[in-house]
């Protein structure tokens, strides 16, 4: 495992080495979904090729297309003892199984006075990209974020990718883990160091220090917001960049520590601002912080439609840095 | 092999709670969205009795027969029922979702099919594990309809998991006639799709249940494979309380009444097994007692503090986070 250490990684791979690395740690640690085994080529995106030569295929299992069956004995199997990472293709398709996940998973610790609990990981591929239509392109933040007793994990990094699915699979909950298509193709490669600290669920983490303008975000987005910043810092503008990693627990702390200092913030993610997890944080900023901002919290998030599939729909449907800027700029001005 | 009195033990306890759970609500003294088991008793005590107290079982918001059936102490049940303290969820999960793992009764479900998928991660887990545990999941005939039904007994056909799927056909779902919502003559024969063996039995004789869940249950243990066991059987106080049943037809409620378990059995226990009336009447009167007390125990219960309203949603809450 020491050269995996060492060699730059790409964010499928930090989540392939985690899923490795936990599956060596802990024999309770068992993955699957449609098409993970080697057999089916180890993912339809290859990210948990190895995992069944390695570990077999009692541990590690394609199943059929059946993501109630899915999620239903990834649930059981928690339940018992097992410690199941399974795989929702896509995050539309957890809308197939909504009930195992929202009805089951998040609510069998409660319902039970504690007796059970569910630890387990749901991996899932979030965003758009590509060109792959309104049914395969969804983000489902806002969605889940409102279940009581999930934990949901959007990573923008390798790096992040590794720890957090790590801490996922360790943790007590069911934790919902979201992985975005373009960073699969289009992230940097970064060196993970599995020996470091593990990163804990629910910490952010200062993506760009800045004294002007706080922008809380996640997941892809942090690359736009990160581009917005670079562009604006030629105008002056110094925008400190937070990338919280966990949507749920969100890291309220460092959002408030942040938003204190800079007293402008903005909140992007690519879904669409109405009734989105910027809403909440926005509200939450202005609870505490009201008498104290310069100006009003701003969103900017993605248009409010099904995703479309010609790319310059796509393209025009997607916040990106352009949205971003005029969204920081908005905020400076105030 | 479970004597057959305590067969009878185990269904006249259910019929004794229900009958005294349908008294409270009657009077007014407790308010329940109660789904009664009343003529499903024998389906119960026939598959708990071909189990293992280790094994496990999954059931459906109509679950009070397989409750007592699997041991969950009446007392702890009782108090759950009324939302107490002292129940076996802190009063949190209520009849429909009674758990009680020190039983094996690891998830009661309010809703229609989706204990099966769940069931088939704790067969997986067992498999994995090889704890030598087999899973049995109960479910009504209307559920054999939707969709998790059908993706959890091809899965679980597919990775030979050691489940028993035990369908309590009492003929509705909610007020819907059986053969006015299911495509099959038998829920059984269902079973063919998946290529598992689907079994029909009848529901009100606790000894052809057993029996016919004792094979499931080695055929489970041996690495063969789930089974459809359906049982076939009635449920004569509609589908929850206030449902008058005026969708029933009267000659199908006086025929099932006739097939009532209880008194069948009973009789059973006097002509085909010669049991002396004295020692039946012995069982029915601990049966009342035990009952009795449990029920007294779980109304004289405070309810739960307040501070219950927010523990339990997490395992691990985190410092610094506002979930």
């Amino acid at each position: 495992m020491t050269t995996k250490q060492t060699r730059k990684a790409s964010f499928r791979d930090g989540v392939n080495l985690a899923l490795d690395e936990a599956m060596a740690a802990d024999p309770r640690v068992i993955v699957f979904g449609e098409d993970v085994a080697d057999g089916e080529g180890g993912g339809v995106l290859t990210v948990t090729q190895g995992l069944s030569t390695t570990y077999g295929t009692k541990r590690v299992r394609s199943t059929p297309i059946a993501e109630q069956a899915i999620l239903g004995a990834a649930i059981g199997a928690a339940v018992a003892g097992g410690r199941p990472v399974a795989e929702i293709m896509l995050n539309n398709f957890l809308r197939v199984a909504a009930d195992q996940l929202a009805n089951h998973a998040a609510k069998l610790r409660y319902m039970s006075g504690g007796q059970t609990t569910v630890p387990l990981t749901v991996r899932s591929i979030c965003g758009a990209a590509g060109g792959f239509g309104a049914q395969h392109s969804e983000f489902l933040d806002a969605d889940y974020a409102h279940v009581a007793g999930l934990k949901i994990i959007a990573p923008s990094t390798p790096s992040d990718a590794y720890h957090l699915l790590r801490s996922c699979i360790e943790d007590e909950d069911p934790c919902l883990f979201l992985e975005h298509l373009k960073l699969y193709f289009g992230g940097a490669k970064e060196r993970i160091d599995t020996s470091a600290e593990r990163v804990p669920i629910g910490k952010a983490r200062v993506a760009r220090s800045g004294r002007d303008v706080t922008v809380v975000t996640y997941s892809q987005t942090v690359h736009e917001v990160l581009a917005a910043a670079g562009t604006l810092a030629a105008e002056g503008i110094d925008v400190e960049v937070i990338d919280l990693r966990t949507i749920v627990p969100w890291d309220e702390t460092a959002v408030l520590e942040s938003a204190a200092r800079t007293k402008r913030v903005v909140v992007a993610h690519e879904t669409a601002v109405p009734f989105g997890v910027g809403a909440e944080i926005s509200s939450r900023i202005h609870e505490e912080l009201f008498g104290e901002l310069a100006g009003p919290v701003r969103r900017v998030g993605s248009a409010h439609v099904p995703v479309p599939f010609a790319a310059g729909l796509e393209a025009a449907y997607l916040v990106g840095a352009p949205e971003i800027e005029s969204a920081i700029r908005a905020a400076v001005a105030a | 092999m479970t004597p057959p009195i305590e067969l009878y033990r185990t269904m006249f306890t259910i019929k004794e709670c229900d009958d005294r759970f349908w008294t409270l609500m009657q009077s007014g003294q407790i308010v329940l969205n109660y789904y009664s088991p009343r003529g499903q008793e024998a389906v119960s005590a026939g598959v708990c009795a071909a189990l293992r107290p280790s094994d496990y079982l999954v059931t459906t918001y109509r679950g009070l027969h397989d409750h007592i059936a699997k041991g969950v102490p009446l007392d702890a049940l009782w108090a759950e029922f009324l939302g107490r303290v002292g129940g076996t969820c802190k009063g949190k999960g209520g009849p429909m979702h009674i758990t009680h793992p020190e039983s094996g009764l690891m998830v009661t479900t309010g809703v229609v099919g989706s204990g099966l998928p769940i069931a088939n991660g704790f067969a997986l887990w067992s498999q994995i594990s090889e704890d030598d545990r087999v899973t049995a999941v109960s479910f009504g005939d209307g559920a054999t309809n939707i969709g998790a039904f059908h993706e959890a007994l091809n899965l679980a056909a597919v990775w030979k998991l050691p489940v028993l799927f035990v369908c309590h056909n009492n003929l509705f779902a909610e007020h819907t006639a059986y053969a006015a919502g299911t495509s099959a003559e038998h829920v059984a024969d269902r079973a063919a799709a998946y290529g598992i063996p689907g079994v029909r039995v009848d529901g009100n004789d606790p000894l052809a249940v057993r029996d016919a869940a004792a094979e499931a249950v080695v055929r489970g243990r041996a690495g063969e494979g789930p089974t459809l066991l359906e049982a076939v059987t009635f449920r004569f106080r509609g589908h929850q309380f206030g449902d008058d049943g005026a969708y029933i037809d009267p000659a199908i409620f006086a025929s099932a009444q006739e097939r009532d378990p209880i008194p069948a059995f009973r009789s059973r226990l006097l002509a085909e097994f010669g049991m002396p009336e004295s020692e039946i009447a012995g069982v029915e009167d601990e049966v009342r007692t035990a009952v009795r007390d449990a029920a007294e125990g779980a109304l004289a219960a405070p309810e739960p503090p307040a501070v219950e309203l927010h523990t339990d949603v997490l395992a691990t809450s985190l410092p610094g986070g506002a979930a």
